[in-house]
């Protein structure tokens, strides 16, 4: 076990898999000598030298479609999306190509790319350096979509996700780059959880509260002080968004009967309204309260000294684990 | 899988070796070889590099671009009879796609775009497989891994971008192959093929763009897209180019193999404009009628591919009755083959729709065929479902 932050596990992930495969390749904006905006491919460059480590021009829809060409060629790109605003001009290749080549030729041509974006807001940045768009993707099929939520998962899953024959996008949370864990570098890939299951993460018999990426942790300080007034919150980081592991999910919300999901983005079309939708259908006569929804609002994400007004933070999931609980709740006597 | 048996491939890459310094231009005076008439003219550069086309590959261009305007013409018929959904014809543009086709070697592979079924033909791809996604039996025809050849893209420009990719892929593995993007006027456009250029020079990718101009983006015409000639785009990017009669199939692979020879020496990214007409419409769904003149028709009518390249032989005195029998009886027997993989083409099963999505199971979509899966067994006859519930 060693402890290291967040951005220097996924560093350790990839130089990994930089060791292991000849064929990995990583590509991006100011990812060679600089090492990334976040430091994330600090010293690879140096290490495995230009074509491994590709500094590409400022075009992501010209990254993601020479990923692509690589890919035909056998290799197993891994591409940085500088900041999560920045993904759409690759939009169109991700969609059209990444998505359905695999598809499209009957299995021959694959597609493993790995697409990390650093994703979400907290670090008060300007406009398109704090968003969430993992619904897009969930909703794109072809593409598995994965978020991680602590420095041991960014290790063992950017491996993972890089091993993988299908396209990954890999989420990695901004605002948690710097906080620190105890990894274990010696983990073995095929026996670690694979990266498409979920993990209760913090065990709890009244409330299921699933959460990913930035905002395990919020979850996590949230069951704490849940427990504080004898409410007890089970926690689930998703680890996996598409697909979602609903094995895990149902397990817990037939325990509980209860379902909070909370996520940055957006609450209309969001993965919160997968979630519900899918556990009401699978699990409807074991809820006792309508699934309650903790996200981000429904607004282009605001100027940073209002984004602790948009994100979810302790007080407003514990609020929303009070909805679900009928317990006194800020909507209290409002029908609907 | 690149040669078959009527010599397709047999022609070697030649010429002079890296003739850089004479080729290293841009865009400048539209090449030509053969007039229309189909004399031979006469270039001290461009036929350096044609010193191996003997008569008999001059005779196997001839059958190939009439191969090609037959399978065409046999698909449009297909299309027009209900055999297919529809057919993007390339008619006018054989000279472009079998001189550039002819040039490549086994190794290099292309990105062709929906119209380079010359190409792909010229490759070894079966003329079913050319149809096969046209006929709504498949997202695409063939392997690509069997022939050097993507399956033809349909986003507009954005296999430039996939052969740029590829061409940095043979980079690193110290080959020497070369990538080849096929697109046409309108996605000069496109944000993807000005990318790719970028990414070409930037990492002087062994890659050639073959940019077939046909003036119409269905019906645009290539006025919108560009105020100067395509060719000289490239410049912008620091890539060479070439500006070629697209009708004439020698000038065509000479500016391939000069292109490919650059690409091969580390010479990096070239710009071909091959300058040629969709003499037909964009696809079986379009009437031309409504945007573009007669007389424009008559004007590229009289600069043909193939009448001109009958004409040399003729003036070669190639063009004897045997070959125009040999060429005839293989025009006929590939369309024929071509009509008889149409229609017995085995179809498509309603669980099919679930297959490939991914490479490993996934549990939604296993959810989801699964479920389906009953609902089409509550019917009872499985067959007997499927067609019902193709019929609704």
């Amino acid at each position: 076990m060693t402890q290291m932050t967040f951005a220097r596990a996924i560093n350790s992930g990839l130089r990994k898999s930089l060791e292991n495969d000849p064929k990995v390749v990583l590509m991006g904006e100011d990812i060679g000598a600089l090492g990334g905006v976040f430091r994330v491919t600090d010293g690879l460059q140096k290490d495995f030298g230009k074509h491994r480590v590709v500094d590409t021009p400022l075009a992501e829809s010209g990254i993601m479609g020479t990923a692509v060409g690589l890919a035909y060629r056998g290799y197993r790109p891994v591409v940085e999306i500088q900041f999560d605003g920045f993904i759409y001009p690759a939009f169109d290749q991700i969609v059209s190509q990444v998505a359905k080549m695999h598809y499209r030729t009957q299995g021959a041509v694959k597609m493993p790319i790995t697409i990390r974006v650093p994703f979400g807001g907290g670090i008060g940045s300007p406009e398109h350096h704090s968003e969430s768009p993992e619904a897009y993707f969930t909703h794109t099929s072809g593409l598995r979509v994965v978020s991680v939520s602590n420095p041991q998962d960014a290790y063992t899953m950017i491996q993972q996700a890089i091993a993988s024959d299908d396209p990954v996008l890999y989420f990695e949370p901004k605002r948690r780059y710097h906080d620190k864990g105890e990894v274990d570098e010696t983990v073995d890939l095929s026996t670690a959880l694979s990266m498409e299951k979920a993990r209760v993460v913090t065990e709890g018999n009244d409330v299921t509260l699933v959460a990913y990426g930035p905002l395990v942790k919020t979850a996590r300080d949230a069951a704490l002080a849940a427990a504080d007034e004898g409410v007890s919150v089970e926690v689930i980081d998703l680890r996996s968004l598409a697909p979602l592991d609903f094995v895990t999910l149902e397990a817990s919300v037939r325990k509980t009967g209860r379902l909070v999901i909370t996520h940055e983005a957006g609450q209309s079309g969001g993965l919160g309204a997968e979630v519900a939708a899918s556990i009401t259908e699978r699990c409807f006569y074991h809820l006792e309260a309508a699934p309650v929804r903790v996200t981000g609002f429904d607004v282009p994400y605001p100027y940073s000294k209002l984004e602790m007004h948009h994100l979810p933070g302790l007080d407003r999931i514990l609020d929303g684990v009070d909805r679900a609980m009928g317990r006194p709740n800020s909507l209290s006597g409002l029908e609907g | 899988m690149f040669t078959d048996d009527a010599g397709k491939g047999g022609i070697s890459a030649g010429g002079p070796g890296n003739s850089e310094n004479s080729t290293r231009r841009t865009g400048g005076d539209l090449v030509q070889l053969i007039t229309p008439a189909g004399e031979r003219i006469s270039h001290p550069e461009f036929d350096s590099w044609l010193q191996d086309v003997s008569d008999e590959q001059l005779s196997s261009l001839y059958e190939d671009m009439v191969v090609i305007r037959r399978i065409d013409a046999e698909a449009t018929a297909l299309q027009r009879q209900g055999e297919l959904a529809l057919w993007p014809p390339l008619l006018g543009q054989e000279a472009s796609q079998i001189g550039s086709a002819r040039a490549l070697r086994e190794d290099d592979f292309v990105f062709p775009s929906y119209r380079d079924n010359g190409v792909a033909y010229c490759r070894g791809v079966k003329p079913e497989d050319l149809v096969r996604a046209w006929r709504g039996n498949a997202s695409a025809g063939w392997d690509p891994f069997t022939v050097n050849v993507a399956t033809q893209q349909i986003i507009i420009g954005a296999q430039s971008l996939h052969a740029t990719g590829y061409a940095m892929g043979i980079q690193n593995d110290g080959a020497d192959a070369v990538a080849v993007a096929y697109f046409g006027d309108g996605a000069t456009s496109e944000g993807d093929v000005n990318e790719a250029m970028v990414f070409a020079a930037s990492f002087q990718a062994p890659v050639v763009f073959i940019c077939q101009n046909n003036h119409w983006a269905i019906s645009e015409p290539v006025r919108l897209q560009s105020h100067i000639q395509l060719a000289d785009r490239a410049s912008g990017f620091g890539i060479p180019s070439m500006r070629v009669d697209g009708n004439d199939v020698l000038a065509v692979i000479a500016a391939t193999r000069i292109a490919l020879d650059r690409a091969r020496h580390g010479g990096g990214p070239t710009f071909i404009e091959a300058v040629t007409y969709r003499m037909g419409p964009h696809t079986t769904a379009d009437d031309p009628t409504r945007y573009r003149d007669a007389n424009e028709l008559e004007d590229w009518a009289a600069k043909d591919p193939i009448s001109r390249m009958k004409s040399l032989l003729d003036r070669k005195g190639l063009l004897t009755a045997d070959l125009e029998d040999a060429v005839a009886a293989k025009a006929d027997a590939v369309a024929k083959e071509l009509r008889a993989g149409t229609i017995n083409m085995p179809e498509p099963q309603p669980l099919d729709i679930f297959k490939h999505v991914y490479s490993t199971p996934n549990s939604w979509l296993d959810r989801q065929q699964e479920h389906y899966s009953r609902y089409l067994a509550s019917f009872g006859d499985p067959a007997e479902a499927a067609s019902e519930e193709g019929a609704r």
